[in-house]
């Protein structure tokens, strides 16, 4: 079972994304009680300050290749080259990033090499299947989360899917490899670089939720932008991190950076707080794993209330500004 | 004059579960949800009817699904495309993206000599984001993916921001090129009175009596269908045959219910709430 993982640069930091790392892990955990190898490939104008930390979590090889040229996401000319990487390694598993620039190029891949991409895959394994052999299984929420499928691609190889940021995790102890690096020679074509890039300006990150222990997260039933407010108020007493649902931020509350669940980020922290939130499947996928979970929500029949720890039924616009009172008396 | 290709998708309403939806045992009744269009795919509409508006040009409508899926084309008539098209084929049925994506592209390039494909970031039911850059693959396209704002167009390029997660790319391409459009490109307009009822009975043929057809025919009411034969497909390349991804199983997800302690609403209450919050924090660190 031969894995192959696509290595990403975040281009702002220049250092490696994390989820490289993750399913550099997580192709080891695969491959490896099956002998197989597990093999990096990346395409960039430059390789990653840290590329070494692959070796850490199990990658065996790394195929590279750079170029000036490969500074900015030139789909075509990455899809080109990646392929190629991926063809002469004759991969069973090749594993994405589900990052936005994952996802712009995993699909022209797949489709170029006729096989099946699974997105989105929250659990990943190996398992004899018929007569088939090994395959890969790869589980994802479907119809909005609401379902829980189990995907396979049994007569297609490679089997291709990709994972989100913080959904796989690192483990303590790990496997460390020499490095092992290789120079993948590509005829650059000049007709892969289809766009320009005019201008790049990196994004300032809102919200910090890899290291916030405490989220307090605001949903639709915060009703205005201008009662967001106290959303941030109680994060802010708390010394936690503000979040949101989908619905607040197409609602206009809160900027997007803050978005929690299915097409936001993925948070595990100590106490999550959810205000005003009813708890629809999206937000859900993106918090359950919380330790702790408290809710506020008007509606006694809001699904949060069937994973929360803490709940109160009321109105938020009332309750917070109580909690903030008793927090202050407190010190 | 640009030609433009729209790719639309019927969903089912998963964003928004609410009680009905729900069964007693906390799995979602799949039957109950209504089918929209899906919500991306209405700012990739939005923006192809932007830069008709401006520059000329012939905006179609492509869908791929069962004939209900007339629905959105008859919206799109409604909010002002010039031409729609109903993919439908029993043959095309549990199609993954490889498999969707084919059909897509196939007609894409019988439409032929189109300029600008325009799709929605992703469909609200399957999440993948997959089928706009893969019809892009199969017809040679450029490719943008999660295009934030459309800055400037005219006849010989377009020049977008894109959501590179970490950084806002500011990208210049020439024609043909394929957009995946975010919820952050535009508002989409609301449907037009005066279409509305020159559409109001727009629908697929098979649903007209024979005796109304010619007269449907002549006002536009017709939603033209194609199906796999019509469009000369592979039929190994369609539908379930065609994909190579199989559901394997699949779970309804189930809220488990957890040691939930309620509070009142009282100062008291609240109080006591915090005093919790505070001890519970204490003690998972």
């Amino acid at each position: 079972m031969k894995s192959i993982v696509f290595i990403e640069k975040n281009p702002v930091t220049g250092r490696l994304r994390n989820v490289s790392i993750e399913l550099t892990y997580k192709a080891y955990t695969l491959s490896k009680p099956l002998k197989g190898e597990v093999t990096g490939v990346f395409a960039g104008d430059a390789l990653p300050e840290d590329t070494d930390r692959l070796f850490q979590y199990g990658l065996d090889r790394l195929l590279y290749f750079t170029d000036e040229r490969l500074k900015h996401l030139h789909s075509i000319a990455y899809k080109h080259i990646l392929e190629a990487m991926i063809q002469s390694e004759e991969p069973d598993i090749v594993l994405f990033g589900a990052t936005h620039t994952g996802r712009d190029i995993a699909p022209l891949i797949a489709s170029s090499l006729k096989t099946g991409l699974t997105a989105d895959c929250t659990q990943l394994y190996v398992k004899n299947y018929k007569d088939k052999g090994n395959i890969l299984f790869q589980v994802r929420p479907a119809f909005g989360g609401n379902i829980l499928a189990t995907i396979i691609t049994p007569d297609n190889r490679p089997m291709m899917a990709s994972v989100r940021e913080g959904v796989m995790l690192l483990p303590e102890e790990h496997p460390n490899h020499p490095h092992k690096m290789e120079l993948f020679p590509v005829d650059f074509n000049e007709s892969w670089v289809k766009s320009e890039f005019l201008s790049v300006v990196p994004k300032v990150k809102k919200a910090d939720f890899n290291s916030a222990q405490i989220i307090v997260s605001g949903g639709a039933g915060v009703g205005s932008a201008g009662n967001f407010r106290l959303i941030r108020e109680l994060a802010s007493a708390l010394g936690g991190e503000v979040g949101a649902s989908r619905a607040a931020v197409d609602f206009g509350f809160v900027d997007k950076d803050h978005q929690i669940g299915q097409t936001g980020s993925v948070v595990r922290p100590k106490l999550y707080i959810a205000c005003g939130i009813s708890g629809q499947i999206q937000h859900r996928a993106g918090m359950e794993e919380s330790q702790k979970i408290i809710a506020i929500n008007k509606d006694p029949e809001a699904p949060i209330f069937k994973i929360a720890h803490m709940g109160v039924v009321g109105d938020l616009n009332e309750i917070i500004p109580v909690m903030l009172r008793y927090l202050k008396e407190e010190g | 004059m640009k030609k433009i290709v729209v790719l639309a998708k019927q969903v089912p309403d998963t964003a928004n579960v609410t009680g009905d939806a729900m069964k007693a045992d906390g799995t979602v009744n799949r039957a109950a949800l209504p089918a929209i269009f899906n919500p991306d795919d209405l700012y990739a509409l939005e923006m192809a009817l932007t830069i008709r508006d401006k520059i000329g040009g012939e905006v179609v409508v492509i869908t791929m699904g069962p004939p209900k899926a007339a629905e959105i084309l008859k919206h799109s008539l409604y909010m002002g495309a010039d031409r729609v098209m109903l993919i439908t084929d029993r043959k095309f049925a549990a199609a993954d993206t490889l498999a969707t994506s084919y059909v897509l592209a196939e007609t894409i390039k019988k439409i032929g000599s189109v300029d600008l494909v325009l799709a929605g970031r992703q469909a609200i039911d399957g999440d993948t984001a997959q089928v706009g850059p893969q019809v892009a693959d199969k017809i040679g396209l450029n490719q943008i993916t999660y295009v934030s704002v459309l800055r400037e167009f005219n006849d010989e390029y377009l020049i977008v921001e894109r959501d590179g997660e970490v950084q806002t790319e500011v990208i210049k391409s020439g024609y043909p090129v394929l957009l995946t459009v975010t919820g952050q490109a535009n508002t989409p307009r609301y449907p037009n009175c005066r279409r509305m009822l020159q559409y109001f009975r727009a629908d697929v043929k098979e649903n007209f009596d024979t005796s109304e057809i010619s007269a449907a025919e002549a006002k536009g009411w017709i939603i033209p269908a194609y199906s796999l034969e019509d469009l000369g497909l592979d039929e190994d390349r369609c539908g379930l045959k065609g994909s190579p991804t199989k559901v394997h199983k699949i779970k309804n997800i189930m809220l488990k219910g957890g040691d939930l302690k309620m509070y009142g609403t009282k100062p008291t209450n609240i109080k006591q709430l915090v005093r919790d919050i505070t001890k519970v924090y204490v003690e998972v660190n």
